[in-house]
């Protein structure tokens, strides 16, 4: 499943992205890596982007991206 | 000697260099206030260093053109000792980036920034075990109030002096043979980084370097691939995550010991983003704010204007009925006091609490979230919430706004703010409205104008996504947690750019009023007119506006400044019509960039770019002065 499918709150693990080596290094720097623990804080109105917590960081990410994420719960 | 600050994104470093250097680099609680890097010379120990400040970075993998910059600096410039800053707050994070820094085979000294947050918090960390795990100096600092400031600096010139190349971690033995192979068949390449470190990028995948090595070594690139193609079939995984992850753990091991208490904790931000971020209260917070923020520059504005106004028309008259003499030099006085009056009554009453009140919101950290509500509304306009950063700081001076597009990862993404980020009135425009249409015509009119000009810029922004249809990625952007700003970061920010205007714009106005008397005087003006006249002529301006706006084309206000000189007065009310000064504004608004934003074009996204926008943004400036003139005929 992705991102987009997990409920609001809800602790996940990373498993995989799809998609480019641009969007890999971009994602990698910012704590989505493989077996790193994710979970949604907030999802703006009007489908706008999701506030999720990574690694101890707020990380902003639009819903176009988050659908790439692959996640796994725990 | 060079030193170089490094650091991740709102980690403090230019706030550090602000302490060193004085305010030289703009600073806000946003991720890529710095896009560029900033150089000061300052004195350690006797000796002169040059220190550069570069942009905010989570790694060095260059992912935007602002994150290139660091990368592009280190592997072509010499530093003598690398100062990396990291927040204590995320140190797992921060230390990801130390280690990846620490391979690069350069002298390095670690800072752990915001100390203070990190005991509220009650997070300890034993800065001395660290420096014994990593072997380089580690230092605890509080940039914002100068604690360990000075102790940093000289450990490193100690580390410059010294030459201590620090050693790097060791990875997993999958990617330590193959950094040793590829480490191996590197001819001496020129780069001033270590060799381990190129390979290191060279499985990593790093477009720029990768090709900027196999141009030297050109039997290598089989073998990187080989080597990509291996670590990627083992783990079915790309190798810049394994890079990564394996960095990860060595990270966390680090952090966990010597740190007191592992995770963080987001309770109170969260609490607080309940209300800022609602569905339904975070945008009613939102317009309160908005409405709040033009309220406070509209009355403060307009306190200190009217009387001010007022000393300088009595001046102007003292000065002419006293001189009794006809000709040239009594114009020319007048030209300067009103290119004096221009910028201490009109210009600096509206900058000034605009400047306070915008360098408030962004060192809060109220900016991202502004951001984070809007996205959905930007996608309308074929962008993403991360443009909101250039947006905003449009509304203080477009050059800087242009230059902050470079945070955004796609050259469409770029090519269209800039284009829309020109159509918000700036700090300059904003004088413009503000001393023209609401000291005239109320504050009404003027928020009227903002709101018009929103819609516009949402429109075009449709328009121009027709053409370049989106394909980029959508919003990446970290949320900043609340920061109470000090007094004096909010004040010396906004000094910075009171200052530019002081010494820079308000004797170009001081000039061109001057330069306009003289026109006026030998009767040149009436040619210079011509060349608007077809568009004074269609929205409906006396044509002696002409000048006024061609003027306006080098500093936005002087369409403002030399108005008074061009019309024979300084009371607008008398020679314009609510109509033609509605009008006026909003083509002054929209029409031409000035040339500071035009030459910021040209170098950021080329010459060609530069003439479409301009020749677009006097489209725009012309259909929507035309536009409003029309409806308010019907109207009134």
């Amino acid at each position: 499943m992705n991102l987009l499918n997990v409920e609001n709150g809800k602790w996940v693990q990373v498993v995989n992205f799809r998609g480019g080596s641009g969007m890999h290094r971009r994602l990698s720097q910012l704590g989505f890596l493989p077996g790193n623990r994710v979970r949604i804080v907030r999802a703006a109105p009007f489908r706008g982007p999701l506030l999720l917590e990574v690694e101890g960081r707020e990380i902003v990410l639009g819903r176009g991206i988050a659908s790439h994420i692959l996640v796994e719960n725990i | 000697m060079r030193f170089a600050l490094i650091g991740q994104p709102n980690c403090g470093k230019s706030t550090l260099f602000n302490q060193v250097a004085g305010y030289k680099a703009e600073t806000g609680n946003f991720s890529g206030t710095t896009v560029n890097f900033k150089e000061t010379k300052v004195r350690v120990l006797g000796d002169v260093v040059e220190l550069v400040d570069l942009p905010g970075t989570y790694s060095l993998l260059g992912t935007n053109p602002a994150e290139r910059v660091v990368l592009d600096y280190l592997i072509s410039k010499k530093i003598d000792v690398v100062i990396n800053v990291i927040d204590a707050t995320h140190l797992v994070q921060g230390l990801l980036f130390t280690l990846e820094l620490m391979e690069m085979g350069r002298p390095m000294v670690l800072a752990i920034n915001m100390m203070d947050d990190a005991t509220r918090q009650g997070l300890k960390i034993d800065g001395e075990k660290l420096s014994q795990l990593l072997g380089i100096p580690v230092l605890p600092m509080i940039a914002s109030r100068g604690q360990g400031v000075r102790a940093t600096f000289i450990q490193a010139w100690h580390a410059a002096k010294e030459t201590k190349i620090p050693q790097s971690q060791k990875y997993g033995e999958e990617i330590e043979s193959a950094i040793k192979d590829l480490k191996g068949r590197l001819k001496h390449d020129g780069f001033p980084i270590s060799r381990r470190a190129i390979a290191v990028k060279l499985l990593e995948g790093d477009p720029e370097i990768t090709n900027k090595v196999i141009n030297k070594n050109p039997g290598i690139a089989d073998f990187i691939h080989g080597h990509l193609d291996t670590l990627c079939h083992r783990s079915s995984r790309q190798a810049v995550w394994m890079v990564a992850t394996e960095r990860q753990k060595i990270a966390r091991e680090l952090a966990k010991n010597v740190s007191l208490q592992g995770e963080t904790h987001l309770s109170f931000r969260d609490k607080l983003d309940d209300y800022l971020l609602h569905p339904f209260f975070g945008y009613l917070f939102l317009l309160l704010v908005l409405g709040g923020f033009f309220a406070l520059v509209y009355g403060i504005g307009n306190w200190l204007e009217v009387p001010m106004l007022a000393f300088f028309g009595d001046l102007t008259n003292l000065v002419m009925t006293r001189m009794k003499i006809e000709g040239l030099l009594p114009q020319l006085i007048a030209g300067i006091i009103q290119g004096v009056s221009g910028g201490i009554a009109i210009v600096l009453p509206y900058l000034l609490p605009f400047l306070l009140g915008l360098g408030f919101l962004e060192d809060i950290g109220y900016l991202t979230r502004i951001a984070f509500l809007t996205d959905a509304l930007m996608h309308r306009m074929g962008l993403h919430g991360k443009a909101i950063v250039p947006f905003i700081l449009g509304y203080g001076c477009t050059v800087p706004a242009i230059m902050s597009t470079r945070i955004m990862e796609d050259k469409r993404d770029r090519i269209l703010s800039a284009a829309l980020v020109t159509m918000i009135p700036c700090a300059a425009r904003l004088s413009v409205i503000f001393g023209l249409v609401s000291f005239y015509l109320g504050p009404w009119a003027a928020l009227g104008i903002y709101i018009f000009n929103i819609l516009i810029i949402a429109i075009t922004g449709k328009m121009i996504t027709r053409f370049l249809p989106e394909d980029s990625p959508g919003l990446i952007l970290e949320m900043p947690v609340y920061r109470m700003p000090t007094l004096r970061t909010v004040t010396s920010k906004a000094w910075f750019r009171i200052r530019e205007f002081i010494f820079e714009a308000w004797p170009l106005l001081i000039v061109g009023s001057v330069i306009l008397a003289g026109l006026n005087y030998f009767s040149i003006t009436p040619y210079l007119d011509k060349i608007f006249q077809p568009i004074t002529w269609a929205l409906g301006l006396p044509s002696a506006v002409g000048t006024p706006l061609l003027f306006g084309i080098f500093r936005k206000e002087l369409s403002l400044i030399m108005l008074a000189q061009a019309l024979g007065t300084t009371n607008f009310g008398a020679v314009l019509t609510a109509e033609q000064m509605m009008v006026y504004t909003i083509f002054v608004v929209f029409y031409i960039p000035c040339v500071a934003t035009m030459v910021t074009i040209k170098n950021e996204l080329g010459a060609k770019n530069m003439w479409l926008i301009t020749g677009l943004s006097l489209f725009i400036a012309t259909a929507a002065a035309l536009f409003s003139r029309y409806v308010i005929l019907i109207f009134s």
